[in-house]
């Protein structure tokens, strides 16, 4: 399995069940989460582990629209809407043959 | 205060550990069932801290900070936890060492955490936990190059075996009790600059250290293993994973319906057979009076609550430590979403089925404070057990037993009261969505975590807590509230030519007589409005206090169905379905008033809830009563 040399990075919630893809960024402009608390979903997503060269598998998807998704990064698993994973700008990778 | 009163003082240790991560059985482990379960000041956190003694025999005093991912706070627990590590906290003294959990099955979250407050410059040992389950999955780490990489003492701990923390308590004895007295020296203050909370590049330098460390330290990712993979395909799928769900929460809420059932009428019976002891004993006066109807009845109702309290919450904590209860929350987050709610409210709302203070205690899983207040507030719109008496004895008189298709029409009603309780919970969710909902964003970003066996330890500790919290704090509240219902019904007796029931000349019942011009336009009648007085100890109270209002002698089933035939012929159907629309939304139960002014440490919430709930109550009745005036006039 590898970077597939054409792919541009794209939003993780576009991506389907079993999809693998590799972590290019969190963007910079995301939802605050509490106005009290200051914090971002941006923030929380890259304390959870999507940085940048992480390797990131979807493994389940809810019906229905997929949300949310089931994502599996550095052995632990995190349950995504679909706003939050909209997030992050994965690299797909190819399908394993 | 010299060297050897130093040594002698305590030490304490805070617990900190992202979430899943085992620390609270590392708790329950350090510190058994010695813990002291309370609310930080002023917030409905929960303030866990128990004891222990370290390697030396010294006292250890621990605090079980909730569970958070890093320093920079996305609910109210988290900012709990780093306000308490940064000495935040008013009247909580900063701990003398912090313990920071980390899980070897999720080591990069953990270690993440560990450089978060190494950044504070204050005492800190890493317990690396369940490194004997990730060893089984081909985890390796070399805990002496881990330490060294760090630059703090890593400890391995087994949080479920016996005797697992022995080594964490050794290490502990190493550490100085900070003197009380003393000057905060430039060491013992959190390092200048780290009070400010990390930001975004400052994450991401830690998330890029993160790997280094490990490899330095020689560590090898533990697989996940097949039998979890599977278990997930089926559990989370949205199809068999929401039937799986399905049979759990019929599981669960039979358990509570049901098995509760025996234990409930067993200490009924005691309670009655109390009673009825000390009746025979002692001379009919006013203290027998007070004793059996006022203390022993009370004792009564808290204790009646605490078999469904205990099957609930057996269940609950199977659920939570198994790992399956997040799990739920994914399947069900756009369902429950939909209104505002979390899909951890679930559990909560089924078991109010059931009764609604098991489902407000149960509220207590629900991280977002926002969340869970949403939850308790609906809570009580859940048609509960207590509901049926009153819905039977109605039902029974005024809607007649005929076949409508091929279902009965008392079937249908009945059904059509709890699907009425569902409509109108969804529909004050929905109106609290939009009162309550700042600019800011309610995340999901929940972790699954790995499935595994639940401890029988925690389980224990957990049920027992939960008991105890319930029996002492919320106990004490509907004793009084008993007490002083019985006063309001005993007193003043009746005059000695007096011809009505005793209880239309107390307190209670000149309260009824006045309740009645309220009630009057919603077409209840002044046996109604008394019998709803003694109704605020619990909704089925109010059929024995109708049975006494109409002079019956009878108790229990007898009495429904002696009064059944008078309530048939005396009341209209109007006033019946006003009464039936009434109980829908019954604010009047004080005992969950009691539990809400429990959970959510003020008055604002039952106050706000009493008074939305009669407000419903009343515009349901009254458009029942004037619309089945106007169709059968």
């Amino acid at each position: 399995m590898s970077i597939d040399a054409s792919a541009r990075p794209v939003p993780l919630s576009t991506l389907r069940r079993g999809a693998r893809a590799v972590v290019h960024a969190v963007l910079e402009d995301t939802p605050t989460i509490d106005d009290a608390l200051r914090s971002t979903v941006g923030q929380r997503l890259i304390e959870l582990g999507f940085v940048h060269g992480v390797e990131i598998e979807i493994i389940e998807a809810m019906w229905p629209h997929d949300d949310p998704l089931a994502v599996r990064v550095r052995g632990s698993t995190f349950a995504l809407r679909r706003t939050e994973a909209a997030a992050v700008m994965v690299t797909p990778l190819a399908a394993a043959a | 205060m010299d060297a050897t009163n130093r040594a002698l003082a305590e030490l304490r240790i805070a617990l900190v550990g992202v979430p899943n991560c085992g620390k609270t059985a590392l708790f329950n482990r350090l510190t058994g069932s010695r813990q002291k379960v309370a609310n930080y000041p002023g917030v409905t956190v929960e303030r866990k801290e128990g004891h222990c003694r370290d390697g030396n025999g010294r006292r250890c005093v621990v605090l079980d900070l909730p569970g958070a991912y890093s320093l920079v706070p996305t609910t109210l627990d988290e900012a709990i936890t780093r306000d308490v590590v940064l000495g935040r906290v008013h009247g909580e003294p900063a701990a003398d060492v912090i313990v920071c959990v980390a899980d070897a099955t999720h080591m990069p979250l953990s270690l993440r955490l560990v450089l978060d407050l190494k950044r504070l410059g204050q005492p800190m040992i890493v317990a690396l936990n369940r490194s004997d389950l990730a060893k089984k999955r081909g985890f390796r780490l070399d805990v002496a190059r881990l330490s060294a990489a760090l630059g703090v003492p890593v400890i391995e701990t087994v949080a479920i075996a016996s005797g697992g923390a022995d080594a964490l308590l050794a290490a502990l004895a190493a550490f100085q009790a900070r003197d009380p007295l003393a000057v905060p020296a430039a060491g013992d203050a959190v390092a200048p600059g780290a009070l400010a909370a990390p930001d975004r590049a400052d994450t991401e330098r830690t998330q890029r250290l993160v790997p280094q460390i490990l490899a330095e330290a020689g560590y090898r990712e533990p697989l996940r293993s097949r039998a979890a993979a599977r278990a997930d395909a089926i559990l989370m799928h949205p199809v068999a994973g929401m039937l799986v769900l399905g049979v759990v929460l019929f599981l669960v809420f039979q358990a509570v319906f049901s098995w509760a059932e025996v234990p409930m009428d067993l200490i009924t019976a005691g309670v009655d057979a109390t009673g009825q002891a000390l009746v025979t004993l002692l001379p009919d006066n006013a203290l027998r009076s007070l004793l059996v109807e006022g203390i022993i009845a009370g004792v009564g109702s808290v204790l009646v609550f605490l078999p469904q309290i205990l099957i609930l919450f057996f269940f609950i904590l199977v659920l939570e430590d198994s790992g399956y209860l997040p799990r739920a929350a994914y399947l069900l987050d756009r369902l429950m979403g939909g209104v505002g709610l979390s899909g951890r409210a679930f559990i909560p709302l089924l078991s109010s089925f059931a009764c609604a203070i098991p489902g407000i205690m149960a509220a207590r899983t629900i991280p977002s404070a926002r969340d869970r207040m949403a939850t308790i507030m609906i809570a009580p719109l859940m048609t509960c057990s207590a509901r049926l008496p009153v819905y039977a004895l109605l039902i029974g008189a005024f809607i007649p037993a005929t076949s409508v298709g091929p279902f009965n029409l008392q079937g249908l009603v009945l059904f059509a009261l709890y699907f009425a309780g569902v409509i109108s919970a969804l529909g004050v969710a929905w109106v609290i969505k939009h009162l309550l909902t700042h600019r800011s964003y309610r995340p999901l970003m929940l972790e699954l975590p790995d499935f595994q066996w639940p401890d029988l330890r925690s389980l224990m500790v957990g049920l027992w807590e939960r008991a105890r919290i319930f029996i002492t704090r919320v106990g004490g509240i509907i004793l009084s509230l008993m007490i002083v219902l019985w006063f309001l019904a005993s007193y003043p007796a009746p005059p000695p030519d007096a011809t009505g029931p005793a209880i239309e000349y107390s307190f209670a019942g000149v309260l009824g007589n006045a309740l009645h011009t309220v009630f009057a336009p919603i077409g209840f009648n002044w046996q109604i409005s008394i019998a709803l007085v003694p109704g605020l100890a619990a909704r089925e109270v109010a059929v024995g206090a109708l049975g006494t209002v109409y002079a019956m002698s009878a108790t229990g089933a007898a009495l429904e169905s002696a009064l059944l035939p008078v309530i048939a012929s005396s009341w209209s159907l109007a006033t019946g379905l006003s009464l039936l629309a009434w109980y829908i939304f019954a604010p009047q139960c004080l005992s969950t008033l009691a539990i809400v002014k429990r959970e959510t440490q003020s008055w604002r919430y039952p106050l706000i809830m009493a008074g939305y709930l009669f407000v419903l109550a009343y515009l349901a009745s009254f458009i029942t009563y004037r619309v089945t005036l106007a169709l059968t006039a």
